[in-house]
């Protein structure tokens, strides 16, 4: 049997609503770089939204970026030392709403990033308004009636805008179950090997329950995720070139 | 039995930091987990484990978004 301790960028309790998804993804993120040895050479380009709050507790070198440029500023950052594992840790809202531009020219240039995306179909910090990764139905506080995909689209599939792109590695995973989280771990872990061998713009999804904005119980949130988010997101591996990104 | 057989995985419990999410009480194969009746610091009803039924298996561990559960080796 192994041990499980609590890796040690986990410094502080996190200050996220009970059941909140960010807990268990910023520690299968903790596990990866402890195992990898990067805790201390990791820099992440901070995102706004709940992901905001791993400030205090996620014990690694941070910058703040404007509100969705953390791919823009993460570039930047791995430019100057490409030494360092450089990540991104952004919600939906952050990265495939204001910041689409940023996050699709990241991957569309192959940066040596590895971005984090977590997708909870919500922009959760700021009280649950609809963003674009919401379903179809979806009642958030600015679609009370539900989203109406006659006016405001589908739901935005950002694996499906950047699978056929130039990039190293891109997967979507959920943290519904020990399985699914010991999948998620295994596709982090294969993000930063991609990035630290050279391979080019890493990005992992993961499909995140907001029991908060969702207005459901946390259990419900975790079936909710299997039963309906993941017939719309569907999880996978779906670029693996390992370091051969530019062949 | 060798060294290694001999080492036995217990749990650490840190209740202080459960928030009653819940996810772990069906995630344990034994049922070991329950909810306790006292409230804690950050104002939430924590869960807690029968040590005797516990296998140590780190199931709680894993789906817990709290770091409200450990698993030390010990001989
Ligand atoms: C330029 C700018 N516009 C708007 C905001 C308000 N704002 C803060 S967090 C947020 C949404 C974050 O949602 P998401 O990225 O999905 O993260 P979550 O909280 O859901 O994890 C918004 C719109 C801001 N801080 N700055
Ligand atoms: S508002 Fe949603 S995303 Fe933010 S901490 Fe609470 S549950 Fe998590
Ligand atoms: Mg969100």
């Amino acid at each position: 049997m192994v041990e499980r301790l609590i890796p040690t960028a986990l410094v502080e309790d996190n200050k996220f609503c009970p059941g909140c998804g960010h807990g268990i993804i910023n520690r299968i993120l903790a596990e990866v770089l402890d195992e990898m040895k990067l805790t201390d050479k990791a820099i992440g380009s901070m995102a706004v939204g709940c992901a905001c709050l791993m400030v205090d507790t996620f014990g690694v070198d941070w910058i703040q970026s404007p509100h969705g440029r953390a791919a823009a500023l993460a570039t930047g950052i791995k430019r100057c030392r490409p030494e360092n594992p450089v990540f991104t840790y952004q919600g939906d809202g952050d990265s495939m709403s204001i910041g689409f531009s940023e996050t699709m020219y990241a991957a569309f240039r192959n940066e040596n990033i590895t971005a984090i995306l977590v997708n909870n179909g919500i922009f959760g910090m700021t009280g649950g308004q609809m963003a674009p990764t919401s379903l179809p139905g979806q009642k958030t506080v600015t679609s009370p009636m539900g989203r109406n995909t006659d006016l405001t689209g589908q739901p935005l599939n950002i694996i499906n805008q950047m699978k056929d792109l130039n990039i190293g590695y891109l997967a979507r995973g959920s943290v519904t179950s020990i399985k699914n989280i010991n999948r998620v771990k295994k596709y982090i872990r294969n993000a930063f090997e991609t990035q630290m061998s050279g391979g080019g713009y890493s990005m992992v999804e993961i499909l995140s329950p907001c029991p908060t904005n969702w207005k459901m119980m946390p259990d419900k949130s975790l079936e909710h995720i299997d039963n309906t988010v993941t017939t719309y997101y569907p999880l996978g591996e779906y670029v693996k070139k390992g370091g051969d990104s530019n062949e | 039995m060798s060294k290694k057989d001999s080492k036995k995985s217990v749990l650490t419990l840190h209740p202080e930091r459960c928030k009653g999410c819940r996810y772990c009480i069906p995630t344990c194969p034994k049922d070991a987990i329950s909810v306790s009746e006292k409230i804690n610091q950050k104002g939430y009803k924590p869960v807690m484990v029968d040590m005797e039924t516990c296998i140590g298996c780190g199931s709680c561990y894993t789906i817990c978004p709290d770091y409200v559960f450990e698993i030390k080796e010990v001989q």
